[in-house]
């Protein structure tokens, strides 16, 4: 088993604007975020030889695709809540890897603002795994299931309340002043601590800022060998390690499940590395891209993915190391919080952030010469979790 | 000989503060509170959870199950029969509805002194639970109050034998509702009194002494029904009940609990009372059911955990408001959160086990505990991913402790905020719930948790139950 590394290669990428996209459908995502990556590696639709499209809500089956018009290729849509994206382009690589075509497209699209509800849509199929067909399961809201987590942290780590919402309000400041440089994120506005920790509540100690955007939205990849990458384009990004990890429900269920870490990105980080090859991923790692959906979520994953020490996140957020400017900036483009979260998009445009990072084109957001860029989607929430931690890079 | 062996109460900790209503619409003020169900509570949940008392205090199974109400949550389904699966009674157990009348309490007593006498049953429990609906500004939103008592009916042990009983049916149309009636409807209070309710107890009252040679100086204690304070003391005067002898209706603490409030009243009478005490207990409604009761030495066990005198001051007032959203008397706006899909019926019955008793597994390998939120029983270990190596396991009797919560100000409630938590079991298991009966700035990691059988939500006319925790009551 020698993994994905260095096998494949990103040629071409496109991402919409995120927000409100209140005039476009679903299929005009799709076609932005398409052509903006066909052009970027310089195919056409004709060039490419299998596509997966990756959306939760926003349609079923790879019929989704139909406003591109592939005539005749095979075409699947994939699932797996917010590592939806990622899936899409795991898939996609996955079929490069193996050799049964040499051009695939990874879509991921979401319309969430066409549902007339706030927030996301909840279970919606008889028999749903996440409610039960019986509907039983308590009806609360996404942040909800992860001021649990912030709960327990505070309680683990004998924060007062006002200290740790302090402590998260850095989170959401600095992931506003990323997307305040970033056109295409979905809230561009800069924000202060006190703002965030004097928001509405919406889960206790959660508020409004702490919340991720619900937006609309499309990202796309266009993957090949990473043998004739370099015919595509000079700086074809490669792909050093894909990993999904899926919990149980042992959360749910094990009273040895801590809510202050996620064992799903925890496993899941340490498969990545491995299939990687990084060592140290405080050092190695470039820039990442996370799933802050929650503040309290980007603070664990720095725990859980080893950028800090175990209970530690505090010393980092407060030392400024996930800043722009700090040794390993999280969220450039402004994350799930700022360039907004439309689910089954949210893997590709974190990989559209760090494919633009390792090929200097950042712009006002560029980090210094990065060389591995990660991404990071966590499923669901504690112990029913579906983690995936994508690692890539500039050189071969 | 057949008597009284066990009982059961259950009031809702909410109380709606009389004042509270007379200050909405600027009415006279009115002293005392009403016991509110709360806003996920219902004759059946209440039913449930004095059942479960009932059959705690003297550890018993029970082979007969009635409930007495008229407010059973469906026209056509038997409630009594939910009720015995929440409280996991045997399969075999006589499950029966008495509806319809306020007296269907006695009613149900009566046929349960006859089944234990005839035989055909050991024990039943007859069970008692009423929210009657009561339109916003009149005398009956002040008077009618919500809960639930039971009692455990058999031959052994009992703690109040029954020495007698004598019944009489009164056509008289004082309180009423139709299928297409919201509320309860009445007529003109003097006319009830002087021509139907006294005139009706005094007869059944008169009926029972006649036959059983005995006057009302023979009983230490005269426990009946009246529609309010006003008629349970009009009816003392008539019968010229001496003040010790009259027990309290509760009324001001709690109000008129329908097919509960006599049996309420009996409690309360039974707490206090002593072996050799003798009883009378009258049920009204559309007639009169007389019981003689005399207590024995078995009520000293009964009477270690003081059975309603604890409960009768609830926990929490409730305004005005939360009780017209609770009892859905004022269109509220709709949740802008996406609805939860319908529930399916295959999948409530698949998984009837969970959601009735709260049964989860324990591994037979590992030995632990473990329970599906969804309700699904497990087939691999949680813990040793053994398969199929399972035991089922009750949690609905196990306390817990709070590991983590969430109030959500999202989550589609009547009584928001929405409260949720990580329960983790003694004995092991864990699962995420809703919580209810909470004061919120009390809810705290830690926090000792039981679990309680309430109605999540209604989906087609299909009255979604399970469970939730709550503060444990002392």
């Amino acid at each position: 088993m020698d993994g994905i590394k260095d096998k494949v290669a990103i040629v071409g990428m496109g991402c919409t604007k995120f927000g409100e996209r209140w005039d476009k459908g679903v299929e005009d995502l799709i076609v932005e975020a398409a052509y903006e990556a066909f052009e970027d590696a310089g195919i056409g639709p004709k060039d490419v030889q299998a596509a997966w499209i990756g959306t939760v809500f926003s349609g079923l089956s790879a019929i989704t695709l139909s406003p591109l018009q592939l005539q005749y290729i095979p075409m699947t849509r994939v699932e797996n809540m917010c590592a939806t994206g990622s899936e899409a382009l795991r898939a996609a690589s996955y079929a490069v890897a193996a050799g049964v075509c040499d051009i695939a497209l990874a879509v991921g699209v979401e319309k969430l603002k066409d549902s007339g509800a706030t927030g996301v849509k909840g279970p919606s199929v008889v028999g749903d795994n996440q409610d039960g067909s019986s509907g039983i399961g308590p009806g609360y809201s996404a942040p909800a299931s992860f001021a649990y987590m912030a709960t327990r942290y505070f309680h683990e780590y004998n924060l007062k309340p006002e200290e740790g919402k302090r402590l998260l309000a850095q989170i959401a400041v600095k992931n506003h002043h990323n997307g305040s440089l970033n056109p295409k994120a979905h809230f561009q506005n800069e924000l202060t601590i006190e703002q965030v920790v004097n928001a509405p509540i919406i889960a206790w100690p959660l508020g409004l800022f702490d919340c991720c955007g619900v937006s609309d939205g499309a990202a796309v990849a266009v993957v090949t060998r990473a043998d004739i990458a370099k015919s595509f384009r000079k700086d074809p990004i490669y792909i050093k390690a894909m990993q999904i990890n899926v919990g149980a429900r042992q959360g749910a269920m094990r009273q040895d499940y801590d809510f202050v870490h996620i064992e799903e990105n925890v496993l899941g980080s340490r498969k990545a590395y491995a299939e990687a090859g990084v060592k140290n991923p405080r050092q190695e790692i470039s820039l990442a891209e996370v799933h802050d959906c929650f503040s309290i979520h980007e603070m664990i994953v720095y725990e859980d993915l080893g950028f800090s020490p175990r209970g530690r996140a505090r010393d980092d957020i407060e030392a400024g190391t996930f800043t722009l400017k700090g040794d390993l900036p999280v969220n450039t483009d402004g994350g799930l919080k700022c360039f907004g979260h439309p689910l089954g998009a949210s893997g590709l445009r974190m990989m559209y952030e760090v494919y633009k990072q390792l090929q200097g084109k950042a712009g006002p957001r560029q980090v210094k010469n990065p060389r591995l860029g990660l991404t990071h989607n966590l499923g669901g929430n504690a112990g029913t979790g579906i983690c995936s931690c994508f690692i890539v890079g500039n050189e071969k | 000989m057949a008597g009284i062996r066990s009982i059961g109460v259950y009031l809702p900790i909410y109380r709606l503060p009389r004042e509270e209503i007379a200050r909405a619409w600027a009415g006279r003020s009115m002293a005392g509170t009403k016991a509110v169900a709360g806003y996920d509570e219902d004759a059946v949940t209440m039913a449930a959870a004095t059942t479960l008392e009932c059959l705690a205090r003297r550890g018993d199974k029970a082979d007969g199950l009635f409930l007495a109400t008229t407010t059973a949550p469906y026209k056509e389904k038997q409630s009594a029969a939910i009720i015995a699966s929440v409280t996991d009674l045997p399969e075999a157990c006589h499950t029966a509805d008495f509806t319809d009348s306020l007296r269907s309490t006695t009613i149900a007593i009566k046929a349960a002194i006859e089944a234990v006498k005839a035989g055909s049953a050991k024990n039943v429990i007859v069970a008692a639970s009423d929210c009657r609906p009561a339109a916003a500004k009149g005398a009956l939103e002040l008077a009618l109050g919500d809960g639930a008592a039971a009692v455990m009916i058999g031959s052994e042990d009992v703690i109040a034998e029954v020495e007698g009983s004598y019944s009489i049916f009164n056509d008289f149309t004082d309180y009423w509702r139709t299928a297409d009636d919201t509320f309860v409807r009445t007529t003109e209070g003097r006319f009830i009194d002087e021509v139907g309710y006294l005139p009706a107890m005094q007869s059944a009252v008169s009926g029972l002494l006649k036959k059983y040679k005995l006057a009302l100086a023979d009983f230490t204690r005269v426990v009946y029904y009246a529609s309010d304070t006003r008629q349970h003391a009009a009816l003392a005067r008539r019968l010229k009940l001496d003040k010790a002898q009259v027990q309290d209706p509760l009324y001001n603490e709690i109000g008129n609990t329908g097919t509960a409030a006599a049996l309420l009243m009996l409690t309360a009478a039974l707490e206090k009372a002593r072996p050799g005490d003798r009883i009378l207990f009258a049920g009204y409604g559309d007639g009169c059911d007389c019981f003689i009761l005399r207590i024995t030495d078995e009520i000293k066990k009964v009477q270690n955990k003081p059975p309603i005198s604890p409960k009768l001051s609830g926990k929490i007032n409730i305004s005005y408001g939360q009780y017209l959203t609770w009892r859905n008397l004022i269109p509220a706006e709709a949740s802008t959160l996406p609805e939860r899909p319908p529930i399916s019926l295959p999948g409530r019955w698949r998984e009837r086990r969970a959601i009735a008793a709260l049964y989860g597994a324990r591994c037979k390998k590992c030995g632990t505990p473990q329970i599906s939120q969804i309700g699904q029983a497990p087939r691999v270990c949680v813990q040793c991913q053994a398969k199929d190596e399972f035991e089922p396991y009750k949690f609905s009797d196990k306390k817990g402790k709070l590991f983590s919560y969430a109030i959500d100000q999202l989550q589609p409630t009547l009584n928001p905020p929405g409260v949720n938590g990580v329960v983790d079991f003694e004995g092991g298991g864990r699962l995420i719930c809703e919580l209810t009966d909470c004061e919120i700035d009390k809810v705290a990691v830690g926090m000792p948790l039981e679990m309680t059988f309430r109605k999540m939500f209604s989906s087609r006319g299909i009255n979604n139950y399970f469970w939730k925790a709550k503060p444990v009551s002392e």
